[in-house]
């Protein structure tokens, strides 16, 4: 029988920026309250209590993709610093904590990037001058280490990153599997201090409906000491119990309910509203200039006094009515006969 | 679809750029009754041609959790909401990575700012790692896909800077240093990098030594030339052909359904 942690097996060298000690976890699972209380409160509120200098943040959806835009403004309004962020294809939620400088450290699967839209100067910059401190990840592995901390167990194997560089710069090890020998990477779990999740809809005590996909926000919610739920808006509680199968997120795992109407733009809210991609290259064209950049981070997130004045700022009403069309007739940007 | 545009579309049958080249190649690669996980741009656009030419049943993913969808446009985001507008599910990532895992994905494409003879790939950084002196986004889904699905394309530019004898850093692996290598290291066995679309040629890879071997050339590319943009030794397949240029009834869907405002098409 092939024994683990076999001298030959590798381990990355990274640092491993979050404890994947399923005990020490436990004990803080067994103090959260367990009752129906009514967690509704603000943005500012939410924030002030729960994210702390120094904390691990995980961040739900999918980069630009019904992501806690405004929960994340806050945190740069609360000038949160040295935050880490586990780097889960973390694309517009990554270019908003780098342009407050909150953070200091990063699991990095996909960051700096928008995907087809182009690279963040400015994120690029904070990674390439050191400022912020990198272990080297994938989506999976980050998705899976998600999984181990939400099933409370220590660490997953999987059969990713083996014999590459990013095995290498993680905070990974190989082992060998007790029963048929094969080489595996074991993933440390990853409970993250709080994490930010953007819903469709959530009643006072924290139950979620989410539409369109998981990503992985089913573990991440599940893996995070705290939640901050943002939901595009509050129902009763007879919703919930009337179709108990949509409740994607449980209230127990919820700290905080906050309502914010398009609380993911300018990103996709799936069946509501589509990307603000002309914001998007805005952010990407003031970025080339370090000075210009501070300016508009100043007029969209510093100087607005919440989420609604940012909103305005960026069109307001009529924009995000552009960008519910856009959602519903999807492949018609140029056609005008479905107005 | 207006007469002007369709007329105008006829016109240009007569030509076609690269990056439609490039497409049309890919998507002939990809067998019909099988699983491919894409992302956005030149992949999207090689598996919706796939499906209205010759691989109807093909079964389009996208990692951040769609399956199947009647793609109306292309995406701008693997996660955007169009990776499962008429879907058959809305799933999450870990769905769509467990079904690589599990061996149930074919294909899978993947991008980078360097590749070397055996298809591995950099998306990290250039220079150190500590102190990069270009920072990239990194692996995101590409080192688990190419891990864990039966075969791995790219459709990617070449010159002698991306085709490179020493990468920076191995984000994603390809053959690594060669036969047994994958298996060794503990990746799946039979898995591994299929084929190599570039602007001048479809590269292969010998099956003795893993290393790329060039299938065939772009009507009007020379060895040389494919040689001159390349930055180790190619090895070249014994009946090495002329790649067959797209057709009109490909260009014409690429162009009228599949890609429409050349958000893809339009970048060669």
């Amino acid at each position: 029988m092939p024994q683990s942690f076999h001298p030959e097996e590798r381990s990355g060298v990274g640092p491993l920026f979050t404890s994947p000690d399923a005990d020490q976890a436990r004990l803080f699972f067994r103090q959260k309250p367990r009752r129906l209380t009514n967690k509704l409160t603000t943005a500012r509120d939410a924030v002030a209590r729960l994210v702390g200098d120094g904390d691990y943040l995980g961040v739900g959806g999918f980069g630009s993709n019904r992501i806690p835009t405004a929960l994340l403004h806050e945190v740069v309004r609360q000038g949160r610093r040295q935050l880490g962020l586990a780097g889960h294809t973390a694309t517009h939620d990554c270019q908003i904590l780098i342009a407050g400088d909150c953070v200091d450290r990063c699991d990095v699967a996909y960051v700096v990037g928008l995907e087809a839209r182009g690279l963040s100067r400015n994120a690029r910059r904070a990674f390439e001058e050191g400022r912020v401190q990198v272990t080297e990840w994938t989506n999976a592995a980050l998705a899976w280490r998600y999984r181990a901390a939400a099933m409370g167990v220590p660490f997953l194997p999987a059969r990713i990153m083996l014999g590459t560089d990013t095995a290498r710069y993680s905070a990974a090890r190989e082992i060998r599997c007790p029963f048929t020998g094969i080489r595996l990477v074991a993933l440390p779990a990853l409970f993250p201090d709080v994490a930010l999740i953007h819903v469709h809809r959530a009643d006072v005590y924290g139950n979620c409906q989410i539409e369109g996909i998981m990503v992985s926000d089913h573990d991440l919610a599940r893996a995070a000491r705290r939640v901050i739920v943002s939901t595009e808006r509050i129902i009763p509680n007879e919703d919930i119990r009337r179709e108990p199968t949509r409740t994607a997120i449980p209230y127990y795992c919820v700290d905080a309910v906050v309502e914010i109407p398009y609380g993911a733009y300018p990103g996709n809210m799936p069946y509501e509203y589509f990307s603000d991609e002309e914001h998007l290259q805005e952010w990407l064209e003031a970025e080339e200039d370090p000075a210009l950049f501070a300016a508009f981070v100043r007029e969209h997130i510093r100087e607005p006094a919440d989420f609604a004045a940012y909103l305005e700022r960026c069109g307001g009403l009529n924009r995000l009515q552009e960008l519910r069309r856009l959602e519903h007739f999807p492949g018609k940007e140029g056609d005008e006969s479905d107005r | 679809m207006s007469i002007s545009r369709a007329r105008k579309v006829t016109n240009l049958t007569a030509d076609y750029n690269a990056m439609e080249l490039m497409i049309c190649l890919a998507a002939r690669c990809l067998e019909d009754d099988s699983t491919v996980v894409v992302g956005t741009g030149a992949p999207c656009a090689a598996a919706m041609l796939a499906q209205r030419t010759s691989a109807p049943n093909l079964m389009i993913m996208f990692e951040a959790g769609g399956v199947g969808p009647l793609l109306p446009s292309m995406p701008i985001s693997v996660g955007d909401s169009r990776t499962f507008f008429r879907g058959l599910a809305a799933g999450s990532m870990p769905e769509i990575m467990e079904a690589c895992q599990r061996g149930m994905v074919d294909y899978t494409f993947l991008g980078g700012a360097q590749i070397d003879m055996y298809g591995n790939v950099n998306s990290t950084c250039i220079g150190d790692h500590t102190h990069p002196r270009v920072r990239f986004p990194g692996s995101g889904g590409a080192n688990d896909l190419a891990s864990l699905c039966w075969r791995t394309m790219m459709i990617t530019p070449q010159d002698r800077r991306r085709f490179t004898s020493r990468l920076d850093f191995l984000t994603t692996p390809g053959y690594l240093t060669g036969p047994g290598a994958r298996e060794a290291a503990g990746l799946p066995p039979g898995t591994g990098p299929y084929r190599v679309i570039t602007q001048l040629a479809v590269i292969g890879f010998d099956p003795a030594s893993l290393r790329m071997r060039v299938e065939s050339l772009h009507p009007g590319v020379t060895r040389q030339q494919v040689s001159d943009n390349t930055g180790f030794e190619l090895l070249w397949a014994e009946a090495l052909g002329e790649s067959q240029p797209p057709d009109p009834e490909e260009l014409r869907i690429l162009r009228q359904e599949v890609d429409p405002f050349r958000y893809v098409i339009g970048r060669a």
